[in-house]
């Protein structure tokens, strides 16, 4: 493990299991598998924005879930500032949440709508025994909400979420994880459901905490557009596995493997468009079941560019394209 | 090109016990044949009221409170909400909700449910339904079989194109398409925004979509109509509002706050604050609590919606006085 990196994720795994029917029971058939998450290793250095971009369904969360250790990982290795927390004990793991917060996607659910704003953020402080007396909690629960901007403080302390508008929630939802000083941030989908106009926003305030406070987030996301402009370096998944790794100048702006390339052909631009016209995507037919997972690379049927070594096993393996650029294809040199 | 649909002075208040929200106040446009008309705005400027309004059934507590909504030239304001569902609703005009491919019933087939809704409209013989189920499950792109499946065995795409074609089962010349592609993932966006393009060609469809993301929007519509706090902002085409030459400070901000994804742009930039509360409305143009060109005019009277050149008009005072 580099001195640079913060969190270190080796080949994790996470299938869930799925029940067979009477006849492959009666046949021995293996028991089948969804296998969200199928061996993805990727490390987030200290103070870097990393983003993990994909379709839904592509493992995105389920990893960041396993980050979080909210789900245990049926193999691979996770390791947090030097130190192997895969198996830990409960003291451990208390010790690792208090390090590693997470921001979730809907700023509506995921607050107790009978707390003040002030509860809200005590909550984490008295689960984890952190302030010796109310005056220092006081303290700690001001900080944080200056640190995201709900300024003056005391005009929001004694809120409810539901006088709270989509964007200020959120940065609630922000000050809650600070509270405790966490070196790593996850946060998943945090501006989906935010209107458009006060997106930008709310990713300023967070680049804005991160910058002030040395932090390290995990930004899991489906919009290649908002995760090229906030993230240091990206990774893009398809069914379980990483396919294309690197900065988002390099993975966005020349993507090397066909699906990254499809994915980019996608998205809209706010420029005068061809209105008359269709556009071509470069890719065919829809994201197959996790739980029936191609052989080979398991883009292959949806790729205009496979050829038949594509559909063998092994699969392609993450391959250096460039500095620091990766991209997990057979056919690199031909396309 | 004739218009298939006319908007004046449409007004639509909820009343509410605190008083009436004014979710669309004077709004006034054309649709023509063959048209895409974009509707784009923040949540709560009154886009998905304005669908409702125009198949004559608002969510109550609203109702219509003015204006006249023309169809082929008959205006369906006063018509008696039998006559409505005889010849307008569906039949002239037909909307796809947001979210609706959430909504198809999960204990029945795709098959059983199209059926149902077809013959609740239509008296026909159940082999001359499903003749048609098939057609039009042909025209967006699905194979017959899917009507033997379950809802929770389609994909995203697949359900969204289900609901599409429902929508098109009276033949109606005006589609609404309320966020049609929100809530789905980019490439399978792209693929029901081609879908939808050769349904309006091959059917000389008329849309008037639905949407916050000005993205989509350029990519779809002929022309744009901004919708701020229930009123109109700007109307123009897609060119005059995407190429760069839009009037309203509205817009421009609205435009600069969506991510490009082939740019590298250092700070995106926001609009502060949220839309205004309907129930009591800031005096003067509505978006000046926000706007940072504000005037002292604008604090105090409504902008008029002005033409500014052939096909574009915006509403604000800055486009008055130039």
């Amino acid at each position: 493990m580099a001195e640079r990196d913060l969190l270190v994720v080796k080949d994790l795994k996470k299938w869930f299991p799925v029940r067979r029917s009477l006849g492959q029971w009666m046949a021995g058939t293996e028991r089948p598998a969804v296998r969200a998450v199928d061996g993805v290793s990727f490390e987030i250095r200290k103070q870097e924005i990393f983003g993990l971009v994909g379709e839904s369904g592509c493992g995105k969360t389920t990893t960041g879930k396993l980050v979080m250790k909210l789900l245990e990982p049926s193999s691979g290795t996770l390791e947090f500032d030097g130190m192997d927390v895969t198996r830990v004990t409960a003291e451990e793991l208390a010790r690792y949440r208090r390090n590693v917060q997470m921001i979730f996607q809907d700023p509506y659910a995921s607050m107790n709508p009978r707390f003040k704003i002030r509860e809200v953020l005590d909550e984490p402080l008295s689960i984890h025994k952190v302030g010796a007396d109310g005056r220092e909690r006081a303290d700690r629960i001001a900080r944080a909400l200056s640190e995201v901007k709900l300024t003056p403080v005391e005009e929001y302390l004694d809120r409810f979420p539901h006088m709270l508008s989509g964007g200020q929630r959120q940065r609630v939802a922000t000050a809650r994880t600070l509270i405790l000083s966490p070196h790593l941030l996850v946060a998943d989908e945090p501006v989906s459901m935010i209107d458009l106009s006060t997106r930008a926003e709310i990713l300023h305030m967070m680049k804005d905490v991160q910058r002030d406070l040395g932090l390290s987030y995990l930004y899991i996301t489906h919009d290649l557009s908002t995760a090229r402009y906030f993230t240091d370096r990206l990774a893009v998944m398809y069914l379980g596995r990483i396919v294309e790794i690197g900065r988002p100048d390099d993975v966005i702006g020349a993507p090397r493997h066909p699906y990254t390339r499809a994915l980019i052909a996608a998205v809209c631009e706010p420029v005068p468009g061809k209105v008359s016209t269709c556009r071509e995507i470069p890719i065919k037919g829809e994201i197959p079941s996790a739980a029936d997972i191609p052989p080979g690379c398991r883009f292959h049927p949806r790729c205009v560019f496979a050829g038949p070594e594509c559909a063998q096993e092994p699969g392609p393996e993450l391959t250096e394209v460039g500095a620091d650029h990766g991209a997990a294809c057979k056919r690199l040199s031909e396309i | 090109m004739g218009s298939v649909l006319e908007v004046r002075n449409l007004r639509l208040y909820y009343h509410t016990g605190k008083g009436a929200v004014r979710a669309v106040d004077d709004v006034s446009f054309s649709l023509a044949e063959g048209e895409t008309l974009g509707l784009v705005g923040e949540s709560g400027c009154g886009k998905t009221t304005m669908g409702l309004a125009l198949l004559k059934m608002p969510t109550p507590p609203g109702r219509i409170e003015g204006g006249s909504i023309l169809i082929d030239g008959r205006d369906i304001v006063p018509l008696g909400e039998t006559a409505v569902r005889r010849t307008v609703r569906w039949v002239k005009i037909s909307m796809v909700f947001q979210g609706a491919m959430n909504c198809l019933t999960p204990v029945y087939t795709v098959g059983r449910q199209m059926l149902e809704t077809l013959r609740n409209h239509k008296t026909m013989a159940r082999d001359e339904a499903e003749r048609i189920i098939a057609m039009y499950l042909g025209l967006v792109g699905l194979s017959p079989e899917t009507v033997r499946r379950y809802p929770h065995e389609l994909s995203g795409g697949m359900k969204q194109r289900v609901v599409i074609a429902m929508a098109l089962f009276l033949e109606p010349r005006i589609v609404i398409l309320d966020e049609p592609t929100t809530a789905l993932d980019v490439i399978v966006q792209a693929q029901i925004i081609n879908l939808l393009k050769e349904l309006k060609r091959s059917l000389k469809l008329s849309f008037l979509f639905i949407t916050h993301d000005l993205a989509t929007e350029a990519e779809v519509a002929d022309r744009i109509l901004v919708m701020y706090a229930g009123r109109v902002a700007e109307i123009g085409t897609n060119q005059q509002i995407f190429g760069g030459g839009s009037g309203h400070p509205y817009t421009r901000r609205l435009l600069a706050a969506t991510p490009r994804i082939h740019e590298k742009v250092s700070e995106l930039s926001f609009i502060p604050g949220a839309p205004p509360d309907l129930l009591d409305p800031p005096t003067g143009c509505r978006f000046h609590v926000r706007c940072p060109e504000v005037m002292d005019r604008c604090r105090t009277e409504m902008p008029p919606l002005v033409q500014v050149e052939d096909g574009h008009a915006s509403a604000c005072w800055r486009c008055v006085h130039g």
